[in-house]
């Protein structure tokens, strides 16, 4: 694969996991009017992916599609950050079941977010065009998860003990997952060389500012950080990703050969 | 906290379809504080472009006419016929007017 | 979606409607009347009769309860959709009855009860929803079929609902029937591109069909003849077409729809009436009907339990947000003094 190639598909894959993720409250959401809010979230999140994937298809030529990068490639071959495909609940192993914990989500969308509406920003100028337009429609979109999801970050954090409880809980849980952001890969470290992608550590001290700004306001602590890096995007998993890549593709594989 | 007490405000959406229009009144919905209301009426309100700017005010800070009065308020209107300009004739050599 | 347009009495709630209005002001009653006669629209603060109140308060709120029940028979699909295309219009689709259900609170909160309230009687059970979100969807087919038939049907009874007399409840209809008609043909297009596919897809519509059709008849609601509240609902405006007028209006509809998909519609009775200029179709099983109303349906339980949980996981977040807000509201009160 070229260097692009495995670049976008890192992108690609971060939006449709954490997509399928978000898509999971879909009908379930705490109040009807934010149901209907997190499903545009998802919607654009898997927009995002579809585009990235027709780019990806489109350099690799031949029999590729969108479906067949989302559908037909296992987990080891998926470049998602480990963060993004972790169920909405606390620490858990890969066949255990919990109630989707709304804590859990907002603080994964903020810290997430707060990265993509950074990285989106710089990729705009990438040597790619292609992915540059993509970066810039994401930007826009990005940027109104930044805002939904570091509002409600500190409606949860200041609002009462219980969900301040909740979510300096999530916010321990998911936040170790975030040293990912920071370490290199060869993927990333090919595409900034060729100029299509973005040193990731030239973003880092404004995604601080974002995080510590808001974890202020929202009278929460960051926690400090040590043990496990996870390496998701170079497609060493969590227990979790198989579940949902078995549960997302399990049609599409059945029907090798269908029409949808 | 009482269980009354435990629900979302309400808030009136109204939105501008485009620029150069005036907002108007689309629906309503429940949030915590106006700029969730904002928020959520994008969300709600305009999924498929409708549109472009978006006023939220609570519903309780409405004050509505009493429809009981509604004669004494808007049927004396109804003889005024003289301030429309179709009640008075123009010969028809001074063209539009 | 989605009315039952039988409008069925909810469980007892302990108050007695009174059927008509007794002490009333009779000169009131007579504008109201006068109103509805020529076909106007009464608007929230406008007197209107306490039963016309307490019947679209049922109406309105069955109404809803059906969106947002609604959302979880097809968003049982959403995360296996076999193409990330169709993921994202499941997720619209399921969305935007979520928005319905949210129109519809809105317009029934305009007549004096709260969401709050309204939902206690959905979680308890009092309240009625449709009955066709009683069923399981088994196969992606389900999703298709549930997007051609039954916002199909539900088209057929919401249409005449935007000229309700009650002027909330029309504009809310207004806005669910705009969007409603995406509803409909995505569900149908899905299912055109199955039927181009394997053998094994085209037996997955067909069998889809087969569960779905009857209970897309039902969904009317019982005959005519066996509909008391529908005179009345008539009389008011907030019914406009029969139960089995609009039925029949689905039928022959439907029927060439399913001849170009190349599907079978599951009914040997259906057929073209020269006379009638109508096709007849076979015997509704009602006793299914009122079994799944009443309760007894494949997944009464699953579905009203699921939003039962739903809601009650919320309460921490709907809490947080309202004790943020006050929090916020007495700080910039106290920086103000
Ligand atoms: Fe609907
Ligand atoms: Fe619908």
């Amino acid at each position: 694969m070229s260097t692009a190639t495995d670049y976008l598909l890192h992108l690609a894959d971060n939006a449709l996991v954490l997509g399928q993720r978000n898509a999971e409250w879909c009908g379930h959401g705490p109040i009807l009017e934010e149901d209907i809010a997190l499903s545009n979230v998802s919607l654009d999140l898997i927009g995002q992916a579809r585009l990235l994937y027709q780019l990806v298809a489109s350099l690799q030529g031949g029999d590729a599609t969108e479906d067949k990068l989302a559908y037909f490639r296992d987990t080891g071959e998926f470049r998602n950050y480990t963060l993004l495909e972790l169920p909405h609940s606390g620490p858990l192993s890969g066949y255990a079941h919990a109630s989707l914990d709304y804590g859990t989500t907002i603080v994964r969308n903020f810290l997430y977010s707060a990265l993509m509406a950074l990285l989106w920003e710089a990729l705009e100028k990438s040597a790619n065009a292609d992915l540059a337009a993509i970066a810039s429609k994401s930007l826009k979109e990005v940027r109104y998860h930044l805002r939904h999801s570091r509002d409600w970050l500190v409606r949860l954090g200041d609002g009462t003990d219980e969900s301040h409880a909740r979510t300096q809980a999530a916010l321990d849980h998911l936040m170790p997952y975030t040293q990912e952001f920071w370490t290199g890969s060869p993927a990333e470290a090919a595409a900034f060389a060729a100029g299509i992608g973005v040193d990731l550590q030239t973003l880092k001290a404004d995604w601080d500012g974002i995080v510590d700004g808001a974890l202020t306001e929202a009278t929460l602590k960051r926690p400090l950080l040590e043990g496990y890096v996870s390496e998701g995007k170079k497609g060493l998993h969590s227990e979790h990703l198989g579940f949902l890549l078995a549960e997302m593709q399990s049609l599409a594989r059945a029907h090798p050969n269908g029409n949808w | 906290m009482t269980t009354a007490l435990k629900e979302w405000p309400l808030w009136e959406v109204f939105v501008r379809s485009k620029q150069g229009l005036e907002h108007k009144h689309c629906g309503s919905l429940h949030a915590a504080d106006a700029a969730q209301a904002l928020d959520m009426a994008r969300d709600v309100y305009t999924r498929r472009q409708e549109g472009v700017s978006i006023w939220v005010v609570p519903s309780a800070q409405i004050t509505a006419s009493n429809p009981d009065e509604k004669g004494e308020l808007f049927d004396p209107a109804a003889d005024k016929i003289y301030r429309h300009p179709t009640f008075y004739e123009i010969p028809d050599e001074v063209g539009h007017m | 979606m989605y009315t039952q347009s039988f409008n069925v009495p909810d469980a007892p709630d302990g108050k007695t409607v009174p059927l008509a209005p007794s002490k009333e002001d009779a000169a009131l009653q007579a504008a109201f009347d006068t109103r509805i006669d020529a076909d106007g629209r009464i608007e929230p603060q406008d007197w209107m009769p306490e039963a016309y109140r307490k019947t679209l308060v049922r109406q309105i709120s069955q109404h809803a309860h059906s969106e947002i029940v609604g959302m979880l028979p097809e968003g049982n699909w959403i995360s296996r959709a076999p193409s990330l295309k169709r993921k994202a219009i499941l997720i619209a689709k399921v969305q935007d009855e979520g928005g319905h259900g949210l129109y519809l609170y809105s317009a029934a909160e305009t007549l004096g009860t709260s969401r709050d309230q309204m939902l206690e009687g959905l979680h308890s059970g009092r309240a009625k929803y449709s009955s066709i979100f009683n069923y399981p969807t088994l196969t992606w087919a389900d999703v298709g079929v549930i997007g051609w038939l039954v916002d199909g049907a539900a088209i057929m009874n919401q249409i005449p609902l935007c000229r309700c007399s009650y002027g909330p409840y029309a504009r809310a209809m207004v806005r669910v029937c705009k969007e409603e008609s995406f509803h409909q043909r995505q569900g149908y297009e899905a299912l055109l591109v199955m039927m181009t596919g394997t053998e094994e897809q085209k037996a997955m519509v067909q069998d889809a069909v087969d569960r779905w059709w009857w209970k897309c008849l039902a969904m009317f609601g019982p005959p005519d003849a066996d509909s008391p509240n529908s005179a009345q609902g008539m009389r008011w405006g907030i019914k406009r077409v029969s139960n089995d007028d609009l039925r029949q209006k689905f039928v022959d509809a439907t029927v060439p729809q399913a001849k170009v998909l190349g599907v079978t519609l599951p009914d040997p009775d259906l057929k073209w009436n020269e006379e009638r200029q109508h096709h007849d179709y076979g015997r509704i099983d009602w006793n299914e009907f009122w079994e799944t109303v009443n309760g007894n349906g494949p997944c009464n339980k699953e579905r009203l339990a699921t939003r039962v949980k739903a809601h009650n996981d919320g309460q921490w977040v709907r809490d947080a947000a309202l004790a943020h807000a006050r929090k916020q509201q007495s700080r910039n009160m106290k920086e103000a003094a």
